[in-house]
């Protein structure tokens, strides 16, 4: 117990350690760097807190995804980002200092004082498991006890995608997103690009598959296919289509369009909204799954794409 | 002292350090990495509050967790969005910069690709 306790205040001096060097330091590059850093680390303090699901998420989404969306918008940014030397006066960062020094401690004050024994829905959850016909309590969650949650997450993804859409250039409305690279075709990142994707593909299909009963799920499957298809267009191997193909605006669509439809037949079926009729439960949860899987692999890997940049070539 | 109440303190000293960040970092980008690191506090807060609930065989309350998931969905997403409209605002002016007496600077604006 004493050592495990060790290790866990080392994981968090180190994690404290990289958060302050992320904000302190004066490269842009080199905090978005950290911060990819403190994304990993934040994924063991995960693991250590026996949260696997939420391990592989913050992995996936919090270091993989969004470090290559900050580390494309770090790189394009650089010129201008270096100009910015000066900071806020001694007074605005005492006063910040101050402000964030008292949130910490009131957090902290919360921290110490939470009710004991905790509340917890764990033994609701597992109660009722086995009306729901998978073996993972959190998959439960998302797509039985509060599938509504899960819906109106997809729909936030793709809302947040169609933000990124409107803020192309008047000329390249519909054309293709394009991630700045200046891969060598027979270089290093094309041989990855050419080697890797089948065991990607095969590693997040399994996690999506497994999810039913052990950690995974579709939203950690769904990151590594997108991470597979950003591997292989930053290697210069493929292109984006254009975002007003209709065949890639139906699959956005289907996932969110299959839930609610599977949602609301439950009113006839079930009795109830997004209620599942006995013994259909795993069917129907599959079906969504599976539905929701293009939708989320297309619009997690086109956000990291940002807006169109160029139009297809005729 | 446990694992969580120390990874709980953890996050509220997160969530300090980068509130500080968002205030006092000048270059918008800074400022989504810092309001990341408040919502990657505020999801491990969140996560203690789970581990907590450990009951049912679980090793830790499975709603919070899918909470915790959508969370972390969601922020990507947000992320995301605030990138395309900083990258926007860099193509249209040439210049980001949140300083009140923004100095000119020389750097321009990448013309997007034809």
């Amino acid at each position: 117990m004493t050592l495990a306790l060790a290790v866990d205040i080392g994981l968090a001096l180190l994690i404290l350690a990289m958060a302050a060097w992320t904000i302190a330091v004066r490269d842009t590059f080199a905090s978005v760097i950290g911060f990819v850093t403190y994304g990993l680390l934040l994924t063991l303090v995960w693991v250590r807190l026996a949260l696997p699901d939420v391990a592989l998420t913050e992995a996936a989404m919090g270091g993989g995804l969004t470090g290559a969306l900050l580390i494309g918008a770090a790189a394009r940014l650089r010129r201008t980002e270096a100009t910015v030397r000066e900071r806020p006066g001694v007074f605005t960062r005492t006063l910040a200092a101050v402000l964030s020094a008292t949130v910490t401690a009131a957090l902290s004050f919360c921290v110490l004082n939470l009710p004991d024994p905790a509340p917890t829905l764990a033994p609701g959850a597992a109660a009722k498991l086995g009306s729901t016909g998978v073996g993972n309590p959190v998959t439960a969650v998302l797509l039985a006890y509060r599938s509504m949650d899960t819906l109106l997450e997809a729909i936030v993804v793709l809302i947040a995608l169609f933000g990124v859409w409107s803020l192309a250039h008047d000329r390249f409305w519909g054309g293709c997103p394009q991630l700045r690279t200046h891969a060598d075709s027979e270089g290093i990142l094309a041989y990855f690009a050419r080697i890797l994707p089948p065991i990607g593909i095969i590693v997040g299909v399994y996690i999506f598959w497994i999810g039913a009963d052990f950690p995974g799920g579709k939203f950690q499957g769904a990151t590594i296919l997108a991470a597979m298809w950003l591997l292989v267009i930053g290697a210069g191997l493929a292109h984006f289509p254009p975002v007003s193909q209709a065949w890639l605006r139906i699959l956005l669509v289907a996932g969110p369009l299959v839930f609610m439809a599977i949602g609301f037949a439950g009113i006839v079926t079930a009795g109830a909204v997004f209620a599942y009729p006995d013994g259909f439960a795993k069917p129907l949860i599959l079906a969504i799954e599976i539905a929701l899987m293009p939708t989320l692999v297309l619009a997690l890997a086109l956000l990291v794409a940002g807006a169109p940049q160029r139009m297809p070539p005729q | 002292m446990n694992g969580p109440t120390l990874f709980g303190l953890c996050a509220a000293a997160l969530i300090g350090f980068g509130l500080y960040g968002l205030i006092v970092n000048p270059q918008p980008l800074r400022k989504i990495i810092g309001f990341n690191i408040i919502g990657s506090g505020v999801f491990l807060l969140f996560g203690t509050i789970a581990r907590r609930g450990a009951a049912a065989g679980m090793g830790g309350d499975p709603v919070p967790q899918a909470l915790l998931i959508t969370g972390i969905v969601v922020a990507f997403s947000a992320t995301a969005l605030a990138v395309a409209l900083l990258l926007r605002l860099f193509d249209e002016g040439g210049v980001v910069t949140l300083v009140s007496e923004a100095s000119p600077t020389e750097a321009k604006a990448d013309p997007p690709d034809a």
